[in-house]
């Protein structure tokens, strides 16, 4: 035992003093408060495409298209669709797209309608505008009928739906976005931590190979206390590194809150100053507008509080604890495979061939698990089994952490982790005990599978 | 005295081939002793065997009269065959590093390497790189690292290959002292010329089998060919009943060298007398089998002539 603790110590301290540690430790906060800083200054004002309207109908359209936060209608100059056409590109980027209603377009014939526009508009963006002129039509359609505007307003429900998670203590509202980001970040920071600190393993077994102090090594210690001293002691650099990160971007996005927070307070009176060309211009504006200054009343209050605000409605602490449990115990079931090719090959380049059919196991728990997961049922029986079986479950279970998970599931599945990487460790250090003194030999699968069965 | 290892019938196979089979040797105390054979005969099959790095199929070693188990391993040092150091860790931790393994405590480990490196005049180097050191420095380095926990058996798997020949002289001192001080050394090496000088008793190994062992005087005495050297002035008669020449060089003003072989129950020094009264000597010298003869011949003798491997010196 003593001396795996100083095969960690070394691995630990190696690798903790080199420079790209320090570099990786630094970068990656930076980066973080980076993206949550632009993230929180540019989500709120998701950028108004501005749609001139070309009418050559009798329906006089331009009215009865609603303004909303992400579309806005204008009329367009010029008197012919050609003048209108020459106009708006003149008018660009000012302008995003011309709409364009043909002579022919009424209430019943709604076709022909042209969205023009320099390059593809994207399918969201076409859609908004398509739906913006369906509700137009629709409205339309309705007051032809004999409804009064008031009885049309009256007759829209306007539904909110508050999505509340009856697993959380006092049925806590949750925020399908913030939970999505969750999943998605964690997973992926999982798969990522694994796959690094897996190869590092292996190339550091690799290294003592081809270095050859392996035989002086193992003539002084056991080989199972050679891989797992190197197994730990890059499983404490990756939790160093891992907390390093959490308080460095924890400091520096309290550091820039005070930023975060003045360029918020910037925004209402833009918002204000939109809802008025707004008012001016549309008979439906006065919603609009009372939206847009809710919305700037809102971002102020969020923003004091904590740039981390956002992920309250989450099962914080066991995120965290769920997290570090898949993700430790992930990595000690894939680090060991990683080892043991490590120690099979004597060329890294041959490394390759029998990496495959480690990362695949890998790359797809994240795939699948996301759309199973994320766009599909957490908590479905695919979900289920792709978070209970060994290779797929710290990757899964991760991702369903936001959602969350039954106790019971977590517990199950932990333990199913845990005896994963037991076995892996032990078939891992049969292959990894003859191959560290096997050298100048080609391995194949028939080989190492008789490795595992050699005694002594 | 007991000796400190000993080997009893022990055997290893691997899948495709039997590297020892029945080896069974003693290695006395306080001694140098010669593992010798070709490359391939299970020298290093044998010494992993006794570095617990691997286990015997059967038979067993034992240390001091015990059964080799894991604490010995703080008792034994070896240098491989194959050197290696982790090149970018510094000197002075991986020496450290090692002893630790090897069971030292820090502060002692620490003394230590102080005083070897400054013996080995690299102490400026501890702070090093072991990538930046020359090729000598770094063999250096593992000589240091493998007899840092003063181990009462070292093992030198081809100790002076890859030395150049200053650090290989510096290292035969090292290990002439070791042994004063009394630690027990073991070479294995196929070069057996290399070796010859030092060591006290040797095992002579060939296709996994012992073919021969025992203290190095008795084994030569035991393969003395009864020949002598003579070189000197005069005529030598060439037929004579006590004893055979073997070859005879005729050189400039009626000088001569002769081999000759004195025939059972003549003396060395009948010869010597007749040499005296017939012809002026200048040279009468025994001619003693080198090892590398000795083994050779043993070979042939124990096995049939196509089985035996070539000797490369």
């Amino acid at each position: 035992m003593d001396k795996i603790w100083l095969i960690i110590q070394r691995e630990y301290l190696t690798r903790v003093r080199k420079k790209s540690f320090l570099i990786m430790s630094l970068l990656a906060p930076l980066l973080l408060a980076g993206s949550l800083v632009g993230i929180a200054k540019f989500s709120g004002s998701s950028e108004t495409q501005v749609v001139a309207v070309r009418d050559d109908s009798a329906q006089r359209m331009l009215q009865h298209l609603t303004a909303t936060e992400e579309v806005r209608f204008v009329p367009a100059s010029g008197t012919t669709l050609a003048g209108a056409t020459e106009a708006f590109k003149k008018a660009r980027p000012k302008q995003d797209a011309l709409l364009y209603f043909p002579p022919s377009f009424t209430l019943d014939n709604s076709t022909g309608i042209q969205l023009l526009a320099n390059g593809n508009v994207s399918l969201n963006r076409q859609s908004k505008i398509r739906k913006a002129v369906e509700k137009a039509v629709g409205e339309l359609k309705l007051s032809r009928s004999g409804l009064t505007q008031t009885t049309i307003d009256n007759l829209k429900a306007k539904v909110e739906l508050d999505a509340v998670d009856l697993t959380q203590q006092g049925g806590r509202k949750n925020n399908v976005g913030t939970t999505t980001a969750a999943a998605y970040f964690l997973s992926i920071l999982v798969y990522m931590f694994i796959f690094i600190y897996g190869v590092q393993v292996m190339r550091g077994v690799g290294e003592e190979k081809s270095s050859r102090i392996m035989e002086v090594m193992i003539s002084s210690v056991k080989p199972f206390q050679l891989m797992m001293g190197k197994i730990l002691g890059i499983a404490a650099v990756v939790l160093t590194q891992f907390a390093l990160w959490m308080v460095l971007s924890w400091g520096l996005t309290t550091l820039a809150a005070p930023l975060l927070m003045k360029s918020d307070v910037k925004s209402p009176p833009a918002a204000a100053v939109a809802g008025m060309q707004q008012a001016t211009t549309y008979d439906k504006a006065p919603a609009a507008t009372a939206t847009a200054s809710d919305d700037a009343a809102v971002a102020p209050t969020a923003a004091t509080t904590s740039p981390w605000s956002f992920l309250s409605g989450l099962p914080v602490g066991t995120i965290i604890g769920g997290f570090l449990f898949f993700f430790l115990g992930g990595y000690l079931l894939y680090s060991a495979l990683f080892a043991s090719i490590g120690a099979a090959v004597d060329d890294q380049t041959d490394s390759q061939q029998f990496m495959f059919p480690i990362t695949i196991p890998l790359i797809l728990s994240y795939v699948v698990s996301i759309n199973v997961i994320i766009n599909g049922d957490p908590n479905g029986p695919l979900a289920f089994w792709l978070s209970m079986i060994p290779f797929t479950s710290p990757i899964a279970m991760v991702m369903r952490l936001p959602f969350g998970v039954p106790m019971w599931q977590l517990l199950l599945s932990g333990t199913l982790l845990v005896a994963g990487f037991v076995l892996t460790t032990w078939v891992a250090a049969r292959i990894y005990r003859v191959g560290i003194l096997m050298y100048g030999k080609k391995v194949t699968y028939a080989e190492l599978s008789k490795w595992m069965f050699y005694k002594g | 005295m007991q000796p400190i290892l000993q080997a009893l019938n022990v055997r290893k196979a691997y899948a495709q081939h039997v590297a020892l089979d029945g080896v069974s040797l003693d290695i006395p105390e306080r001694s140098i002793f010669g593992l010798l054979g070709p490359n391939g005969a299970g020298k290093t099959s044998l010494i992993r065997i006794i570095t617990q790095i691997t286990a015997a199929d059967e038979g067993e070693i034992r240390f001091r009269g015990e059964r080799l188990k894991p604490a010995h391993i703080a008792e034994i040092g070896y240098l491989p065959e194959e050197r290696g150091l982790y090149k970018k860790m510094k000197v002075g931790e991986q020496l450290l590093y090692l002893a630790r393994l090897r069971g030292m405590s820090r502060a002692d480990a620490t003394e230590r390497i102080k005083a070897w490196l400054t013996r080995f005049d690299i102490k400026p180097w501890a702070e090093k790189n072991v990538e930046d050191l020359s090729k000598g420095m770094q063999q250096k380095v593992q000589f240091i690292a493998t007899v840092l926990h003063e181990p009462s058996l070292i093992i030198l798997d081809e100790p002076f290959s890859g030395f150049d020949p200053i650090n290989a002289n510096l290292i035969k001192d090292e290990i002439l002292d070791l042994r004063d001080r009394g630690a027990t050394i073991i070479f294995s090496t196929h070069r057996m010329e290399s070796v010859e000088e030092m060591c006290d008793s040797i095992a002579l190994i060939n296709r996994s089998r012992k073919v021969l062992d025992g203290p190095v005087s008795a084994i030569k005495d035991q393969f003395k060919t009864q020949t002598y050297e003579v070189e000197g002035k005069g005529r030598l008669m060439v037929m004579h009943p006590d004893f055979e020449v073997l070859e005879h060089k005729e050189r400039e003003n009626g000088h001569f060298y002769d081999r000759i072989r004195l025939h059972a129950g003549t003396t060395p020094n009948d010869l010597l007398r007749y040499l005296i009264s017939n012809v002026e000597v200048h040279a009468f010298r025994e001619l003693i089998p080198s090892i590398n003869d000795i083994f050779i011949r043993r070979v042939r003798e124990t096995m049939p002539e196509s089985l035996v491997e070539p000797v490369s010196a």
